[in-house]
């Protein structure tokens, strides 16, 4: 252990711990900007300095290792000015427009800036002579170089959550800024659209296309009839927006919100959740079958899922050879939409051209999946417009409601049902549970051997998780499974989707079914989610989603009643004919550098 | 303060057989050999001043097998170009210098950063390199050198910054601790030396420390060589004791009319007239790399500081916020007082910047900014506001 | 572009394919063709299986890892204090004069390219000057016109 003394009060810590770090565990607050729980140490911002005794310099907290009698003080008048100094140089060179910034209130600089720098400028402005550019180029976010402040979070998670760098530091001096390759426009360079480094940008620099105004033109709109889809990970996170903690379900209350909002028709992307699992269940028995039984060839294991567009793009650039092992289904989210303006329109009698379908995600990616062209099924744009759940918490601010005091109702019918199996889809490892609950029925006739369908293996935080079910007692259909071992894995993050498909490249992937998740935690931890976040926050939601799930009556896919109508009144069956012409796609190859 | 006078030495440029110097090195222990560095009282003679029997021990000290020995050739403050003539004239002792640092701490391979600016240098200096590596063989120590050329980055001149160009990132410097001793380049334990200090170790070795620790005063001791260049007859490079005043300095080089001069380079210190006399070039003094230039009334000292800044602006890394930011503002700043769009009195604020650049930033080349700055503004304030 | 592909792989060959081999690799391609393009930098991605961004990020760093157009003979006039205190203005206007460009521009026949740099180590004979890695030093502007002739008559 080793002993320092901080603000005169002694501390003990594990070595390794840093002056930060130890300070927290006295409860001192010091301040940080580079500083992210979930990223590497930068100390580029400066910020944190702190006086060490006996030191020439300042000392950044968030590097310095905490030392065997070291006597550290955070509020010195040298520290004080230090900081205000660093505070005001990082306002010199962001162009400040907070009234009208989508980050106003929200913003870590601005809590800087009142915090210790209030009063008078100091400094000349920096930003109006240099011409910077606002990239608007891609459908999920925005990237406004004018208010970046250089700390690195972005590049730092898209290089060690994400394993793309789609985004570096680039050139030095006063012209050092965080670029693409040459400054092209985001949407035409490696990015998977994730929205990882948003969720981790302390100011206005980079932040999701808002189509706040386009959906209030809508429901305003006597003309338009609006159906919303909420994803799953939304019902678990949305309340951190609107002053609850993380980890507290709110779907009631939401979905009372949505229609105070004015939405003609509030369903659940849970139902095309379940939709998802019956297609994919099927397409994944239907794969087996062709490998194990007809030895084709030319049929791919493992099968990939396909929810997550975030993955899609990521393999699309750079697994392209290996698009025929993803799943064709559709998202939940494209499925829905598909099926919104032709199944849900006919039932309601609506005309489809008047019907406007919206969808709220944890996802910044879906912004762009809904843009993708082959996604006009239903013969229209399938989702018009695509809502962060940071955009519902607006939005319900801006209609004043009083969130923690509404009724809690439930989901319109039609295409509003759902299972705790479709409400798992939020977590990693959750869309692989909910499809082994259905094929392991589909095949044996019994429930998955596990303690109240809870399918612990493949839950958890781990990078990449395996799993091993071996079925046995399969019905006569199935005969030719009898005794297999499937053998599953799960990845979150795309750094660790990295290394499952290095693996498979090889040759040498012993997987016959493979669950990927862009971002770290899965959906719950999306690019779209309430800031910020950690891996605390992403338990926290995590732990939400399967206590959801274990409160619901029906928990497995095929047990849904909107699915089980929906099939026999319209589709016929999975992967049938018009299944196949609405709720599954085709993928593109893209460059890979 | 102790002051010695204006002495020339001749010890860098002195001719010696390598051969001879080398093998007495190899037989002595890698102990014997940094008592001597650390009895030498020899400093790093790139700016920094670190004593170098001290990094060599500390570096000796850690139990790992690969070790580096880094020539920092990344000579590149402005007014300095003593590296340059070392290099051209007797690389083969900057070679052994490395090869005797190497026996003192454990190390095998070495690596020479070359600025890219010399680049012209390198076919020959490849060519006393083939010789240097048959000698070395001939004794019988298995140590082995190789080159990496920088590409124009002033900064990379800076330890941990060096290191992340051969690394091949971006010249960045890192945060400290861990130091280059436990954690260098490719994160093993590193003693990373200037060029004159090498050769300067490697004449210890042939002289014994005693001769050079006669030279020089208490906390400088020894020779260093000085890059003179400004308002001067007789530009160029010269070896001299430490400890002289810069008024002795000034009656040697000067030419007569001498009103600043400019002690350090960019990243140093300047001196008016009124404080020749007082002021000694030495750690105790004015620490410096070797640059000296001279500045003569004729000179616009607000010139001298604009060109300062602006050059720290282009080169500053752009990582931390007091560097980045901080020169932009001193260089914009001066430029408005000068043109009189903002109250003189902004230079105050500005030298408060100064301070807060010297004890907030990561690296040497942010502390430093306002060295220059705060010399400049404080003894020619007349100049920076009409 | 088959040479390009073929001097990245060369290069790779020569210098290894880990992350301290980028450098000397985008140092050879600038050292054949002048400067780095887009095509030459996803190259080098590809060879490296690292971002095109990343790539680009290391480049710009460095002064002399051009991204932009660069001409044959790039010249680099010293500007810190010494030179310009011994008459590097003069220069840089004989060059402009000469080569008909400013100073940050290229010539349209890709021959020369007139930028500033800072210094470059050799204050006791300013101004100086490097064309590609050779210096030349106490310059007047009659010297001047002569290198250049003499580069322009290089064929």
């Amino acid at each position: 252990m080793i002993n320092l003394s901080i603000n005169n009060q002694r501390v003990s810590v594990q070595p390794g711990t840093t002056v930060l770090e130890a300070a927290r565990k006295l409860n001192i607050n010091i301040p940080t900007l580079c500083n992210h729980p979930d990223l590497c140490v930068a100390g580029n911002c400066r910020v944190c300095v702190v006086e060490q005794t006996g030191a020439r310099t300042l000392i950044a907290a968030c590097a310095m290792p905490a030392a065997e009698g070291m006597d550290i003080q955070t509020n010195t008048l040298k520290v004080r000015n230090a900081r205000k100094h660093i505070v005001e140089l990082l306002l010199s060179e962001h162009r400040s427009d907070c009234t009208k910034c989508y980050k106003n209130q929200k913003c870590e600089l601005q809590r800087l800036a009142n915090e210790f720098a209030f009063g008078d400028t100091i400094f000349l402005d920096l930003v109006q002579d240099r011409p910077y550019t606002i990239d608007r180029s891609s459908p999920s976010f925005i990237k406004d170089d004018s208010k970046c402040i250089r700390c690195q979070r972005c590049v730092r998670t898209c290089t060690e959550l994400q394993h793309i760098s789609a985004i570096a530091v680039a050139n030095k001096g006063m012209h050092q800024k965080i670029s693409s390759f040459h400054d092209r426009p985001m949407s035409h360079v490696v990015c998977t659209n994730c929205g990882q480094c948003v969720n981790r940008c302390p100011t206005g620099a980079l932040v999701e296309k808002t189509y706040i105004d386009q959906v209030w033109d809508a429901i305003y709109d006597p003309e338009k009839h609006v159906v919303v889809q909420t994803a799953p990970a939304v019902r678990v996170a949305l309340g951190e927006d609107l002053g609850y903690d993380p980890g507290e379900r709110v779907t009631g209350k939401m979905v009372t919100a949505l229609r105070q909002l004015g939405f003609d028709s509030v369903l659940d992307t849970d139902f095309s959740a379940d939709l998802t699992i019956m297609e994919e269940g099927t397409e994944l028995l239907t794969r087996l079958k062709k490998v194990l039984v007809d030895g084709d060839k030319k049929t791919s294991i493992p099968m990939f899922t396909s929810c997550s567009p975030g993955w899609i793009k990521f393999i699309e650039h750079k697994y392209p050879e290996f698009l025929h092992n993803l799943s064709t289904c559709k998202s939940p989210q494209q499925m829905f939409g598909a099926l919104a303006k032709t199944f849900y329109a006919q039932k309601k009698k609506l005309d489809p051209s008047k019907v406007v379908s919206v969808s709220v995600m944890p996802c910044t990616a879906k912004k762009y999946e809904a843009d993708r062209p082959e996604m006009r099924s239903s013969g229209y744009k399938d989702i018009d417009f695509v809502l962060t759940t940071r955009e519902l918490a607006v939005m319900i601010k801006q209609a004043g409601i009083d969130f923690r005091n509404l009724e809690p109702s439930h989901y319109d019918s039609v295409m509003g049902d759902s299972t705790g199996a479709a409400v798992i889809f939020g977590a990693t490892g959750g869309v692989m549970e909910a499809a082994l609950r259905t094929a392991y029925e589909i095949v044996t006739g019994k429930e998955v051997p596990f303690t109240n369908l809870n399918i612990t293996p493949v839950r958890g935080m781990e990078g990449v998780k395996e799993a091993t079910i071996k079925i046995e007692g399969c019905t006569d259909d199935w005969k030719f499974l009898e005794g297999a071992e499937l053998k599953v894995a799960i990845a979150h993050g795309l750094v660790n989707a990295n290394k499952i498909m290095r693996e498979v490249r090889t040759g040498k992937s012993p997987y016959h079914f493979v669950e990927i998740m862009a971002c770290p935690g899965g959906c719950i931890g999306g690019g779209g989610q309430p800031i910020p976040t950690s891996m605390d926050i992403r338990k926290k939601r995590m732990k939400a989603i399967y206590s959801e799930d274990e409160h619901m009556v029906l928990r497995k896919s095929h047990e849904n009643p909107d699915v089980i109508a929906i099939y026999k009144e319209f589709l016929g069956k999975p992967n049938s004919h018009l299944a196949h012409e609405l709720l599954h796609t085709h993928y593109v190859e893209r460059e890979g550098y | 303060m102790e002051k010695r006078g204006l002495n020339k030495v001749d010890l860098i440029f002195e001719k010696i057989d390598p051969k001879e110097v080398l093998t007495i090195a190899f037989k002595m222990s890698p102990a014997d050999i940094i008592q001597q560095v650390l009895d030498s009282g020899l400093k790093g003679r790139g700016g920094a001043g670190f004593p170098t029997g001290l990094k060599w021990k500390y570096t000796a000290a850690v139990k790992e097998p690969e070790k580096y020995v880094v020539c920092n050739a990344d000579e590149g403050e402005p007014g300095t170009f003593k590296d340059r003539e070392i290099l051209d004239r007797v690389a083969y002792k900057v070679y052994g210098g490395m090869a005797i640092a190497a026996r003192a701490i454990g190390a095998k391979k070495g690596i020479v950063y070359l600025r890219g600016e010399y680049k012209f240098l390198l076919p020959q200096l490849m060519m006393e390199l083939e010789k240097f590596h048959k000698l070395v063989k001939e004794i019988g120590y298995d140590f082995r050198i190789n080159f990496c050329m920088g590409s124009g980055a002033y900064i990379c001149g800076e330890e941990s910054a060096l290191f992340e160009s051969v690394e091949g990132g971006r010249g960045e410097p890192r945060n400290k601790p861990p130091y280059p001793t436990t954690s260098g380049v490719f994160g093993k334990p590193t003693s990373i030396n200037n060029v004159e200090t090498l050769v300067t170790s490697m004449m210890i070795i042939k002289h014994g420390p005693e001769s050079y620790s006669q030279l020089g005063t208490k906390d400088s001791r020894g020779s260093k060589v000085f890059s003179i260049s400004g308002d001067t007859p007789t530009p160029g490079i010269f070896e001299l004791e430490l400890g002289m005043s810069v008024q002795e300095f000034v009656n040697e080089f000067g030419d007569g009319d001498t009103k600043a001069v400019q002690v350090g380079g960019a990243s140093g210190f300047c001196v008016p007239r009124k404080r020749f006399e007082q002021t000694v070039i030495g750690f105790e003094g004015v620490p410096t790399g070797g640059s000296m230039k001279l500045f003569n009334s004729s000179r616009s000292m607000y010139n001298v500081l604009h060109n300062y800044l602006d050059f720290f602006a282009e080169e500053s890394c752009g990582q931390c916020t007091p560097c980045r930011v901080g020169c932009q503002q001193l260089l914009k700043g001066v430029e408005k007082v000068k043109k009189g769009e903002v109250k003189s009195t902004y230079l105050n604020e500005l030298v408060k910047l100064a301070d807060t650049m010297k004890v907030a930033s990561k690296c040497g080349l942010g502390q430093s900014v306002g060295n220059a700055f705060k010399t400049i503004v404080e003894n020619f304030r007349e100049e920076i506001i009409y | 572009m088959y040479q390009l592909g073929n001097l990245v792989k060369e290069l790779s060959d020569k210098h290894g394919r880990a992350r301290d081999s980028l450098i000397p690799i985008l140092q050879g391609i600038v050292e054949r063709h002048n400067y780095l393009t887009d095509e030459a930098m996803v190259e080098v991605a590809k060879e490296l299986d690292i971002s095109a961004a990343e790539v680009y990020g290391t480049a710009s760093f460095y002064t002399f890892l051009d991204t932009t157009v660069r001409g044959k003979y790039v010249i680099r006039v010293c500007k810190t204090i010494t030179c310009s205190m011994k008459g590097k203005s003069e220069i840089i206007q004989t060059l402009e004069d000469m080569l008909k460009i400013r100073v940050g521009e290229t010539t349209s026949d890709r021959q020369f390219s007139l930028i500033e740099t800072n210094c470059i180590g050799w204050c006791h004979k300013a101004p100086a000057i490097l064309i590609n890695e050779m210096p030349y030093t106490e310059l007047t502007p009659e010297k001047v016109v002569e290198i250049i002739k003499g580069y322009m008559q290089k064929r």
